[in-house]
């Protein structure tokens, strides 16, 4: 395997790539579609919506999803809205500026010519998504409304009420739906991929587990479609749903995938912090919040007055002191850094010191309680429901928590993984979004690729490929089922005396404390060298009862953890070998003399792909240059 | 605080269930209820019992896999809040609390505390969706949605289908589920080529699952997470009967679908 990756960009303008890319592509005639099988695993945005389009497009489908019913993917929680660069409110919107705005937000690890895509796509988005009837925000003239959203100045969010993620979610759903009863797609619910098949060099099946009578399949493919979101959990602590996992994309990354940039997580600046030991997720309260609410905290350490007994003197709008010209709308990154920092500092508020305020009053006074009740009233409902505190009287209390992870398998231009046949969408993959996401992008990446770009590739790959005549009884598929059987059944025997759960939530403290927003080469080592003593002792000690013919709800977290015990390490791995501070991640090392970060372009203006060499083995790192011709190379500044 | 659980055990679809009581100690008022039930879960793996199976994933309100009787009330005593939302501050020590699956004939028990609504997955492919073929759509702009509309839609499309209503109805009738989304599809400019088999589509698939009746008691909307309001079934029922009178074609043939079409069927009117 050579050690520069090609990713496959095409020649010419940036704007004119994604239009050669298709005219280049080949295709196949309609009546040829039905004869290939797509397996499309993870029905979030990117699965849903690639498993409809490419069945309306009439290719033979099979869809898997963990969930009892596609429609609960994780997507469907995202709240804030979905950008696209429309320019309805004629405020100097354009594509390009949409891709600006994300190359700089990304931090520049993100590469151009995917993020132009993205911008490019996104207007195609909204048009396909109020067809489908999804209620969209609208104004009394019937017009879509926008708002701005997490360090954007211009008004390109669309958005449905703080439930936009459901709405879009329930539109790929039901077309999704629509093709399951024209039989194109044949939905797979509770069937967890356990392994992925590689055969003769191209990835041609998975392995499912049947969640509910514990059977396991094989499925064979033409080509593989993995969505199955991301890694947070790793953190135990995250916003992710309880059951969001990295088994499909490490189990593909043992059979070879390259995993892109692992160390980049997102960390959500607007969570309500956590309240105790028994804490099993944390909740987003969406950005939006934050184009009205002023964050703060007080200007003393250890100020234990109630929020509403503190003078304006006496707190410190740390955000809009900092950053006069973003104030609270900077990106999510800096947003995140600066509220540990005041917490570190000690002037945290909440238990534990692990939080700060979030005000509305100004907006209260500014817009009155009825127009911030309907902009914003289900995120304080939400807010009231947790704390019991009533947001209207009192400020909110925020922290941040692990929330999205922009590292993923690699992908090239096509979203195709470096295993032939292996196609990777949505969260899943390393993603559009460089070392930092930008509020409203995941929605429009999971669309974009589900939608629009996966549609386009796959057929092309399936044109251009010959395939041999496989079935389950070919030696690999025997071979995959053989090891996910003793996997599984391996972990019943350890018969130990510790719960699943709490191995995860000692990872997840290990690496939130060594590997989260700050980092530094020695917090790293340390946590490189726990890992794999904290691995040996699960795969010695867990306690997982049952057998495994049945529903088995501790089986299943019992394998998931499994692998984000091994994902783990290769994230240290990664965050220890990028010597810089970029996006989200601040290392210790690599700051200026004002404390910012600071990104090393010299050093690794390249994506990081790594190679699973074996059990046992240091993973190989393999590069991919990233160059910058139409955004300049620059220090994000944002006061 | 302390609680003593009784909860509805059950291996399997076949297998007979029965209540296992249990105790649970150290029990604080910022847990949610399912976190309660984590905290039992850790207890009974490490005496060897096997833990309670109960479905959740997003734990914020919103996935709708959650959701179980509490003391005889789907999501328990909290108005608008599904049991992952539910935080024990609404209890107090030495509280009995009973657990029991969703009880409906057509959401089978799978294992303890969930159940399968597969059902509902089969309504909406009878016609819970605008026809919009990807990359068929005009632009975003080129209807417009008065606002009013709008704000039905979404008022609607908030369903998040963890059938609470069913379990409330004394019929376990699946009206509210089927009224919400007929409602946001149907207020819709973009829903109008498709709304009168919409209806009829969605409400004979509702009746080929094992759904009772709706005889208005309302006990649905009462019950209801996301606050669907019981006017969304009145404008189902108009629906239906506007699409009744309205001159039709041969019905589209939906896969699954009876030999009938559903205007016809005579038991169908309420």
């Amino acid at each position: 395997m050579q050690n520069t990756l090609d990713a496959r960009i095409p020649s010419g303008p940036i704007e004119q790539k994604w239009d050669r890319c298709r005219f280049e592509m080949k295709l196949v005639n309609p009546a040829n579609r039905r004869k290939h099988t797509v397996l499309i695993v993870g029905s979030g945005l990117a699965g849903a919506a690639a498993a409809a389009t490419l069945g309306e497009q009439g290719y033979h489908v099979q869809c898997f999803s963990f969930h009892d019913t596609p429609r609960r993917a994780h997507s469907i929680a995202a709240q804030g809205g979905i950008n696209a660069a429309k320019n309805y409110r004629n405020d100097g919107d354009s594509v390009f500026r949409l891709f600006y705005d994300t190359v700089k937000g990304g931090d520049f690890r993100a590469r151009e010519a995917n993020a132009y895509r993205l911008a490019q796509v996104s207007v195609n988005i909204i048009d396909q998504c109020a067809a489908q009837g999804v209620p969209f925000a609208r104004d009394y003239g019937g017009l879509l409304e926008t708002r701005s959203f997490g360090g954007v100045q211009v008004e390109r969010t669309f958005y449905a009420r703080g439930q936009t993620g459901q709405q879009l979610l329930l539109g790929a759903y039901q077309a999704l739906e629509r093709q399951i009863a024209a039989g194109t797609v044949i939905m797979h619910p509770r069937s967890e991929m356990l392994d992925l098949v590689v055969v003769d060099g191209k990835a041609r099946g998975i392995v499912t587990r049947d969640l509910r009578t514990g059977a396991i399949h094989s499925h064979v493919g033409d080509v593989v479609v993995l969505a199955t979101g991301g890694y947070s959990n790793v953190f135990y602590l995250s916003t992710n749903a309880k059951a969001s996992n990295c088994t499909a994309i490490w189990r593909a990354y043992r059979r070879g995938a390259l995993f892109g940039n692992p160390c980049f997580t997102q960390i959500h600046p607007t969570c309500i912090p956590q309240a105790g030991e028994y804490q099993s997720k944390l909740t987003l309260m969406s950005e939006s919040l934050r184009n009205d609410g002023r964050i703060w905290v007080p200007k003393a350490k250890g100020d234990t007055r109630k929020a509403n007994d503190i003078p304006d003197g006496d707190r410190d709008y740390y955000l809009e002191r900092r950053y006069p010209s973003f104030g609270n709308l900077v990106p999510r990154d800096v947003a995140s850094r600066a509220a540990k920092e005041v917490c570190d500092e000690g002037r945290g508020v909440g238990p534990g010191g692990h939080g700060v305020y979030l005000d509305f009053r100004t907006a209260i006074e500014r817009l009155g309680p009825d127009n911030v009740r309907d902009k914003y009233g289900n995120l304080f409902e939400i807010y009231e429901r947790i704390t019991g505190d009533d947001a209207y009287q009192v400020p909110m209390r925020i922290y941040p928590a692990p929330h999205y992870t922009m590292g993923g398998l690699w992908v090239d231009y096509h979203l195709m993984s470096t295993i032939p046949g292996l196609f990777v969408g949505g969260e899943a993959n390393f993603s559009d979004q460089g070392a930092n996401r930008l509020g409203a992008s995941a929605l429009m990446q999971g669309l974009s690729d589900g939608y629009f770009i996966l549609p386009a590739t796959v057929p092309d790959y399936l044109a251009r490929t010959e395939l041999s005549r496989v079935d389950t009884s070919h030696p690999a598929f025997r071979e995959a089922e053989e090891d996910v059987r003793q996997r599984t059944q391996a972990l019943l025997q350890v018969d130990g005396g510790r719960t699943v759960d709490s191995f995860h939530r000692e990872l997840g403290r290990l690496m939130w404390d060594n590997c989260g927003m700050a980092r530094s080469d020695a917090s790293l080592r340390r946590a490189l060298a726990k890992i794999p003593e904290l691995r040996d002792e699960f795969h010695k000690d867990v306690r997982v009862l049952g057998t495994e013919e049945e529903l088995n709800q501790s089986l299943e977290k019992a394998g998931r953890v499994a692998d984000f015990l091994e994902l783990a390490e290769l994230m240290c791995t990664d965050a220890l070998h990028r010597a810089e501070s970029c996006g989200g991640h601040f290392r210790l090392e690599s700051q200026t003399s004002e404390g910012e970060a600071k990104r090393d372009d010299a050093g690794f203006c390249y994506v990081a792909a790594w190679e699973y060499p074996g059990p046992g083995q240091a993973a190989v790192l393999h590069k991919e240059p990233l160059t910058f011709e139409h955004v300049h190379l620059a220090q994000r500044s944002y006061k | 605080m302390k609680l003593t659980l009784k909860i509805w055990r059950q291996k399997d679809t076949t297998t007979a269930g029965r209540f296992v009581s249990y105790q649970v100690d150290g029990v604080t008022r910022e847990m949610s209820f399912l976190e309660m039930l984590d905290v039992l879960n850790e207890v009974l793996i490490q005496r060897g019992d096997e833990p309670v199976a109960f479905e959740h994933d997003c734990r914020e309100g919103i996935c709708g896999s959650c959701g179980f009787l509490i003391n005889g009330v789907p999501h328990g005593p909290r108005r608008h809040t599904t049991v992952c939302q539910l935080h024990m501050r609404f209890f107090k020590d030495g509280d009995a609390v009973t657990l029991e699956p969703w009880r409906a004939q057509a959401f089978p028990v799978v294992r303890d505390l969930v159940v399968d609504r597969s059902a509902f997955d089969r309504i909406i492919q009878a016609g819970g969706y605008i026809s919009a073929p990807t990359g068929s759509a005009p632009d975003a702009a080129a209807v417009l949605v008065p606002k009013e509309a709008a704000d039905t839609a979404f008022d609607a499309a908030a369903c998040i289908g963890c059938g609470a209503c069913v379990a409330a109805c004394p019929n376990a009738a699946a009206m509210l589920f089927t009224a919400a989304k007929v409602t946001h599809l149907n207020v819709l400019p973009q829903g109008q080529p498709e709304r009168d088999d919409r209806t009829l589509n969605m409400v004979a698939a509702m009746r080929r699952e094992a759904f009772g009746s709706c005889s208005n008691h309302g006990e649905c909307e009462a019950v209801c997470p996301k606050g669907i309001p019981l006017e969304f079934i009145a404008g189902l029922n108009r629906d239906v009967v506007r699409a009744a009178f309205h001159a039709r074609r041969e019905p589209l043939v939906v896969h699954g679908a009876p030999l009938r079409p559903a205007h016809e069927d005579t038991s169908m009117a309420q």
